[in-house]
């Protein structure tokens, strides 16, 4: 490494609009701290192409901190970079070597469409969550706390389930672009807890009727997904959601006597 | 659509199907590998004869037969189906792509499977078809000496064409006329490219199942603390490691020491 930082060659996916084409530009990255993170790397890189008037690299992020899901990139072949259980925003420069060749590529899934360069349209997630994501609370008077007792374990397993944050990381490494691995997470974080019995088996079905119907491919057990995630969700979780599934459509009776749900 | 369509056409009722017909051939593996260990009893063909024989001829089994070409049938068509919607879910792929993040043979099942459906159909048309609908498999006559228990086996050309089997005991003798079926294995077993390409599609066995053994069973959603070491285990040794190798075994062997 030179005294004034890593000389890096960025190779980065630059596309007008989901309509047109895109195409990889090659862009110098000089002069890095090995202890900027990926997308503070990206912000000097575009601070350049600004003053040269040129456009700026386009890609999501939000909080920085590791906890939004909003930023993305497909780094070297690895959503979120080479690293394991971190997104990119923590992702530091010192994880590559001066003078490497860096490739960054936007998530690819026929759901998510590119919006510009490297951001993707993830609204795909928001419509499988909004089919079933969710448990139905009336109102009422404020429950005693711990009024309905849950064991630690599925307490646990629950919140493991719970932390993910809908990156779109295991579509990205997925080989068929399977969005399996977030959708069982939602489905697990509530089935496993007693406030989501009452909608159990009707939000599988939901949100697996959705993941189908917005295009993801389906799930073989590769596990590049859990090797991949950010917040290293099990792959446990699909499991999960296909006993569930299966017992839904195959062994429940859930509209008896042919009465449907007010639909 | 039907209640019924609508489990079986979502993505998780078409690999409910992958999982259940791929399990039923896997249960099929064990039972031809025992059946097919009488190929190495120095009996010229006897036992082995006596067994294709019984397999072709006892009703059950041949039900069984059927449904096994149907599952055979049904997981290849499903899987060219699901791949073909796996492509579409990324019609742009990556530039650069990892390697590490999951094995070789969970993401080359669909290569596997398109070397073992070659196989079966190289392999069904020369032993299965041509026993079955041919008349190029010759007959073997087996006579066994009741008191002394010497069996001898000489060529028996059948005096009707519509002769399948018989057995009869004629002077203290046990006569059992069957299909050579174990010329034919001596036959194919005896030319290089035939073995060379047996030994390839049984390492494509071994790969396939290492995965997708345990893969069905994810799929069925049976993951257990307990239970899934014991599924990976079984899908290890027996149906990765001890299947194919006693399956490759069969024509090496034929090659070096019965040709």
């Amino acid at each position: 490494m030179s005294a004034n930082g890593m000389n890096l060659t960025l190779k980065v996916w630059r596309q007008k609009n989901a309509q047109t084409a895109g195409k990889f530009v090659t862009y110098k990255a000089e002069g890095i701290s090995p202890d900027m993170s990926f997308l503070e790397m990206l912000d000097v890189v575009n601070e350049s192409l600004v003053h040269k008037g040129e456009d700026p690299i386009y890609f999501d992020h939000d909080c920085r901190e590791g906890i939004c899901g909003m930023c993305s990139l497909y780094i070297n072949g690895h959503p979120h970079g080479p690293k394991r259980a971190i997104t990119t925003c923590q992702l530091h420069m010192r994880s590559f070597h001066d003078g490497q060749t860096i490739t960054i590529e936007p998530w690819r899934a026929a759901p998510f469409p590119v919006i510009k360069d490297l951001a993707v349209d993830r609204s795909a997630f928001d419509r499988i969550q909004q089919a079933g994501g969710y448990v139905s609370v009336n109102t009422g008077g404020v429950p005693d706390a711990n009024e309905i007792a849950i064991p630690k374990v599925i307490a646990d397993e629950a919140f493991n389930s719970a932390t993910c944050i809908g990156c779109g990381a295991c579509v990205a490494a997925c080989k068929n672009a399977s969005a399996m691995l977030f959708v069982s997470a939602k489905v697990s974080q509530l089935g496993m807890l007693p406030q989501g019995q009452p909608e159990r088996y009707r939000r599988v079905q939901s949100m697996v009727a959705q993941m189908d119907e917005e295009g993801f491919g389906s799930c073989t057990n590769t596990g590049a997904c859990e090797a991949e995630c950010p917040k290293e969700i099990s792959l446990t979780n699909i499991s999960r959601m296909n006993n569930d599934y299966f017992s839904a459509k195959l062994f429940r009776q859930e509209e008896l006597h042919g009465q449907s749900h007010g639909e | 659509m039907s209640e019924f369509k609508q489990t079986f056409n979502s993505s998780l009722g078409k690999k409910l199907i992958m999982a259940l017909t791929g399990l039923f051939l896997c249960t099929f593996l064990i039972v031809h590998l025992g059946g097919n260990l009488l190929l190495f009893k120095h009996d010229d063909g006897y036992a082995f004869n006596v067994y294709a024989n019984f397999l072709t001829h006892f009703p059950p089994i041949e039900v069984i037969a059927y449904i096994l070409y149907l599952c055979i049938i049904v997981h290849a068509i499903y899987a060219l189906v699901l791949t073909i919607a796996n492509r579409k879910a990324r019609p742009v792929g990556y530039a650069v792509t990892a390697s590490d993040n999951a094995t070789w043979q969970s993401k080359n099942m669909g290569l596997l499977g398109s070397i073992l459906l070659l196989f079966i159909v190289i392999h069904m048309s020369d032993f299965w078809y041509r026993y079955k609908y041919t008349s190029s498999v010759h007959f073997m006559e087996y006579r066994t000496d009741l008191s002394s228990g010497v069996t001898q086996a000489v060529e028996f050309t059948p005096t009707s064409p519509d002769f399948e089997n018989s057995v009869q005991t004629v002077n203290n003798f046990e006569i059992v006329r069957v299909k050579d079926l174990h010329a034919r294995v001596q036959t194919s077993f005896s030319q290089l490219w035939y073995v060379i390409f047996y030994v390839i599609a049984m390492v494509a066995v071994s790969f396939h199942l290492k995965h997708g053994f345990q893969s069905a069973f994810r799929t069925l959603g049976w993951v257990h603390r307990k239970y899934t070491p014991i599924v990976e285990f079984i899908g290890t040794w027996l149906f990765a490691v001890i299947i194919p190798l006693g399956f490759a075994l069969m024509p090496v062997v034929y090659y070096f020491t019965r040709s």
